[in-house]
Parts: C-alpha cells; structure tokens; sequence
C-alpha cells in the first residue's frame, strides 16, 4: 500500500492539448487535464464522444496526433513502456481467453508484468476474494457470466498493483447487482491509494465518482465534483407528471423562458428561468388539453445536467 | 525476455491442445491431405478400361489377351464384334484402349510373317494415353519373345488428341507426388496455425490487452510462432513417417539434411502467416488470405506446371515462393541423395526469403494503434 502514498506533487495523469484525428474527424481535441493521485475520474459523455480514443492514448496504445500526456509521471509518448508497466488497462470489451481457466488467466498476466513468484500467492489469493471468484477458479473463462467475467478482467490488470488503473465502460452490458459489486470493488481500491480514470455512459455511475468530466464530440464540457455539477444549472428544476409527457413536452418548450425540458418515462424534469414561470406553463398546458398530475421542484441530477448542456451545444 | 517467450508458448500450447478443432488442423487433416493425394494425385496406370475386339479367335490371340488383363493394367471389359462399337464405347468414354487383332494373325505368327495387333487409344488424357500404350508395347513384346517369333507389329494409330486438360511431364508419379504433398502439408499448416492465432487476439480483444502489458513485439511474436515451428516440424515426422511407411516412398539422402532444410523452409511459411495476420482483421480474413497465398503458391511452385514454361513475369514471381525451392531441396533428398553441394543455392535462397518475409511482418507488428 505504501508504493501509492509517493509524493502528491506529481499528478497521476496530466494531459496538454491532448488531440487525436482520424483522417477528417477529430476524435479528442485538444484535451487538457490534470488528475490528482486517488482521485476517481468519471468521463461521461455520449458513445463516439472520444472517451474510447482519449483512454487508449493514456495507455501508450495509441500515439496522439498532437499534444502530449503524462501517465504516473512517464510522458506516453516517449516513455510508453514504461507507463504501461505503471498502469492497468482494462478495455471496453476486456479480452479474456476463454479456453483458459479463471486461475490460468490470472497468472498468464502474473508472468506478463513479471511478478515475482513469492508476491503471487497472497495477490492472487486477495485478488480471487474480492472479485468473488475464488470458488470459481478452475473454471474457463467462456463459462463465466457477464459480471464474473467483467471482474476477472480487472483481477487480471490488478495483478501487478498498478498506480493508475484505466477502466473504458467498464460495467457496459452488466447486471446492476454486478454493477454495485463492481464499484465496490473500485471504492476498495480508492483506499488502497490507486488513481481510477473510469469512462461510463451510466449517468448514475458519473454521480459515484469524487470528479465527473462531460465530454462530447472530442472536447469537455465540463469537468468537476457531482455535487458542484448539480448546482451548476444555477436555475430552479421542476418535476411534472402526465399521462401526456411528451406531448406536454413539445409544448412546454415553446413557453418562453423555459431552459430545457426532458423526458423520464411520464416523468418530466423543466428547466426554468424563473418559479413563477410555472403557473404559465400549467395554463399553457391546460389551453392545449393536457392535465398535470401534479409538481414538485427537485435538485438535478448529472444526467439533467448533461442533458442540457449537450443539447445547448 | 526468454521468460516471457515461454510464457507464452505455454499459453498458446494450451489453448491449441484445449481447442479441439485445432487438434484436427495438427493431426488428422495433414495425415487425410498426404493418404489422399498419395492416392488419388497418381499418373500411376492401373485397371485401364479396355475393349477387345478379336477377328482371329484363335488360340493365340485369346492368350495375348489374358496377359494383358493378367499384367493388372488393363481390365477387358468389352468384346465388340465391330469398329463402330469401339468408336462408341471410347467417344463414351467406357473404354481408354482397344486392342484390335485382325484375322490371320495365328496364321502370320505360325509363318513365321510380321503379325499385327492394332492399339487404339483415347488421348484425351495424353498421360495415361502414353503410358497405357507403354505397358501394352512391353506385354506383346513380350508375348512375341516367349512364342520365340518377336515379329509382332504394334500399330499405334488412332491417337486422336481431343483435348489437354493439364499436362504431366513426370511419370514416376508417388515418389514425385509425395515429398511434394509432405511440403504442402506443411506449410498449409503452419500458415493456417500462425495467421489464425494470431488474428484470433485480435478479434477477441486479448490484443489490445497484451499491447498494454510490457511484453515487447519480438517477444509476442516469436511466444506466437515458436509453437507452430515445433508443430511444424512435428508434422514433418508425422508425415515423413507416412510417407515411408506406407508409401514406400525411397528416402536416399540424409534426415539431418532434410530437418535442417525443414526449419529454414518453416521461417518463410511462419513469417508469411504471420504477415497474413499483421494484414487479416478477423480470422475469416485471416483464411481468404491464406488461401489466396497457398493456392497460387502450390499452383506455380514447380510441382504440376514447369516453371519454365511459364510467362517470364510469373517467372519472377516465383522466387518469392518457398515452395519453388523447398520442392527441389525435398525431392532431392528424397529421391536423389542430393546433398548441400547440390542443393545450397535453394537452401541459400528459401533462407534469405524466410529473413526477408520475418523483418518485413515484424516491422509491420505494432505494439500501437493506429
């Protein structure tokens, strides 16, 4: 534990005018980050954000178009080596050999990143416990469900205790309880001193993190705690009920001085200038037919957040 | 460095052992590709289907053609009673041969006059053609030496030449075919073996995983190749054996020879799947790609076309093929007992292309994305 608690000056990733570009398309531009030693990073934003293109530079797998990044110290670009022996990756659809049992797996990496054969017992053994696999380690890959096999693929890029560990849409297509469990496991390994840089596209999973960043077509639009970011809005949020959410919808965008308005099942969340708005909003409503169940006002949440500002850019 | 290698090498031998289709690849399609094609890849004659048409019946003409059906070569299917029906059986194509005695020919030969028997052939196939009329010249030969006469005239005529599907200079055909099938078997293989396995990572992610490990490119590549070199040269006994065992295939010249040309031939066949896999993005790619390479390389390796006689450019292209000279340096020590005084230029040659064909599938290895 005590490799982790190095000197803080350093910051476990720092990016400088980070650009990557494929032919026309610009993938990440001009990213610039700074991340502190055990922080737990979320970047957050809609599929073909960059997120994808921004970790695997971080990783020293993809060289950056422009621009130059630090990863535990090492620059990516001319020290990749040996940031890869610093970090643990896991990509977003983590390859596992599924003809290799779990154990099998694990020590495959173990021998990779040479860790020594007197560490391997204890790691592996801790490693086994908290991902729940111990029972389960004879067992092939390919057999394991969804949630087992996403946990043996961080097992397998903890081996070696990395500092830094980058985790792309770690928990896409698993179970919620898997999910929980899952970030579990990260929290424990927050203590433990390791500096997580997680992408998601779970709103709700953004909320966990100690610092949320929004990225959307290549750039961020915002980067800061969850709770700052629900404040952010700065403007009162309502929640509306009706039988007729998106029909209400349509015409509440068009009151003036409504900010946003976004669909949640029959739920709706409204932005607005100001309270008193509200009053003209439930008329409106009413000219057109539609009745409001009822209204409350609520603190927004990163996804009302996000929304917004996707849409606003 | 050497740790790692291993490493991987071991992974790779478990997952081959573990996959039970890749056991097929390595055991039962090399033995199935060398049974079949030492058969059934044969200019070899036997049981040639054949009419007689006999206008002597006598004695002596029943016995010319009990030895040619007793020589194991011809079958007599057909006694026909006109030369209509010989044109008929043969434009069918239910007869290669015709064997026509006139009337007067156990006269003749008790005369002591020239007697003559008249082959008809079908020269469709101008291999068989050749050769069936070979064997029948050497039977009647024969028969006119035991009747103490050798005045009996073989007419060949009637060799019409309708078509020429391929031709094959070569008649000792097993002792040729053979050795050829050995290289091709291997080399189907191990190309098969390293583009597959090395595609397979990246179609199931491990790749990308790998890239992020400190595994250096030299030490990924050859932890993949190593075991298909050992597989390869397994073959190659496997094979070998076979071929001795149970093709009685002559092997005059020497086994070290012949193993250490193996392992200069496998360099080539490894770095070629291995460029296949640095080009492949998913293992059907990575099997068109194969097959693309293969075909044309067993196609225009010598084995069933002569390379000389094939256009200048393709000629070129043939030196690229490792096949071209491993084909030479196998048969020669197979069949010739050629040694390195003969055989050093193709040696040299199969060697500087493996070197070639493994720096440039290196250089194209990242360990980055593009």
């Amino acid at each position: 534990m005590s490799r982790y608690i190095s000197n803080n000056i350093i910051p476990a990733i720092k990016t400088s005018g980070l650009t990557k570009t494929f032919g026309d398309t610009i993938a990440v531009d001009g990213l610039n980050l700074e991340i502190r030693k055990g922080e737990l990073f979320g970047l957050v934003g809609p599929d073909g954000a960059g997120k994808t293109t921004a970790i695997r530079m971080l990783s020293a797998i993809m060289e950056p178009t422009k621009g130059e990044a630090w990863v535990a110290g090492h620059s990516v670009i001319s020290e990749g080596e040996t940031v890869k022996e610093k970090i643990g990756y896991m990509s977003q659809r983590f390859g596992l050999y599924e003809d290799l049992t779990v154990i099998e797996n694990i020590l495959f990496y173990a021998d990779l990143y040479d860790v020594p054969k007197k560490e391997r017992p204890l790691r592996i053994e801790s490693l086994l416990g908290f991902s729940n696999l111990t029972p389960f380690q004879d067992r092939l890959a390919g057999r394991l469900s969804g949630g087992m096999k996403q946990k043996l693929g961080l097992a397998c890029t903890l081996i070696h205790t990395p500092e830094v560990l980058f985790l792309d849409e770690p928990t896409n297509g698993v179970d919620p309880v898997s999910r929980r469990d899952f970030w579990k496991i990260l929290y424990d390994l927050l203590k433990e001193g390791v500096t997580i840089f997680a992408s998601t596209s779970y709103l709700d999973e953004a909320e966990r993190c100690t610092r949320v960043c929004l990225m959307n077509k290549g750039s961020i639009l915002m980067d800061d705690n969850p709770a700052a970011i629900k404040r952010s809005l700065g403007l009162p949020m309502f929640e509306m009920w009706s039988d007729e959410a998106r029909k209400a919808a349509e015409i509440i965008k068009t009151v003036k001085g409504v900010h946003s308005a976004s669909l949640y099942g029959n739920k709706l969340h409204v932005a607005v200038n100001s309270r008193e708005l509200m009053d003209d909003i439930i008329i409106e409503l009413g000219r057109s037919g539609i009745t409001i169940r009822g209204h409350r006002e609520i603190l927004p949440s990163i996804e009302d957040i996000f929304i917004s500002r996707v849409e606003r850019q | 460095m050497i740790k790692r290698i291993r490493h991987v090498v071991i992974k790779e031998f478990i997952q081959l052992f573990r996959d039970r289709r890749m056991k097929a690849i390595i055991f039962v399609i090399p033995v199935m590709q060398l049974i079949v094609f030492g058969y059934a890849v044969t200019t070899d004659v036997k049981d040639i289907s054949t009419a007689v048409y006999d206008l002597d019946r006598s004695s002596e003409s029943r016995e010319l053609f009990r030895r040619l059906e007793a020589s194991g070569y011809f079958r007599i299917g057909y006694h026909v009673s006109s030369p209509f029906e010989i044109q008929g059986l043969m434009d069918r194509g239910e007869i290669t041969v015709a064997v026509q005695i006139n009337h007067g020919f156990s006269s003749d030969l008790k005369r002591g006059n020239q007697a003559a028997v008249q082959v008809l052939l079908d020269g469709t196939d101008s291999n068989t053609a050749t050769v069936a009329m070979d064997y029948a010249n050497r039977i009647i030969t024969k028969y006119a030496k035991d009747l103490g006469t050798g005045r009996i005239a073989v007419s060949p005529f009637g060799v019409e030449l309708r078509e020429r599907a391929w031709y094959n200079p070569e008649l000792r055909s097993k002792n040729y075919n053979v050795p050829g099938v050995i290289a091709f078997v291997i080399m189907l293989t191990c190309l098969l073996l390293t583009s597959m396995a090395v595609v397979r990572e990246r179609e199931i992610g491990t790749m990308e995983q790998l890239m992020v490990t400190p595994i250096r490119p030299v030490e990924f590549i050859l932890g993949k190749t190593i075991p298909f070199a050992l597989i390869g040269f397994f073959e190659m006994l496997l094979v070998t054996a076979i071929a001795l065992l149970k093709f009685d295939i002559p092997m005059k010249g020497s086994f070290l020879l012949l193993f250490a040309s193996t392992a200069i031939y496998l360099l080539s066949v490894l770095g070629m799947g291995l460029f296949i896999s640095t080009i492949a993005r998913t293992q059907q790619q990575a099997l068109m790609a194969t097959f693309l390479f293969y075909v044309p390389a067993v196609l225009l390796s010598g084995f069933m076309f002569p390379i000389e006689n094939m256009p200048e450019v393709i000629q070129y292209g043939t030196y690229l093929n490792p096949l071209r000279y491993f084909l030479v340096i196998i048969r020669g020590i197979f069949l010739k007992n050629s040694g390195l005084a003969v055989l050093w230029p193709q040696i040299l040659s199969l060697f500087m292309l493996g070197i070639l064909v493994i720096t440039v599938s290196s250089m194209r290895f990242r360990k980055r994305m593009r």
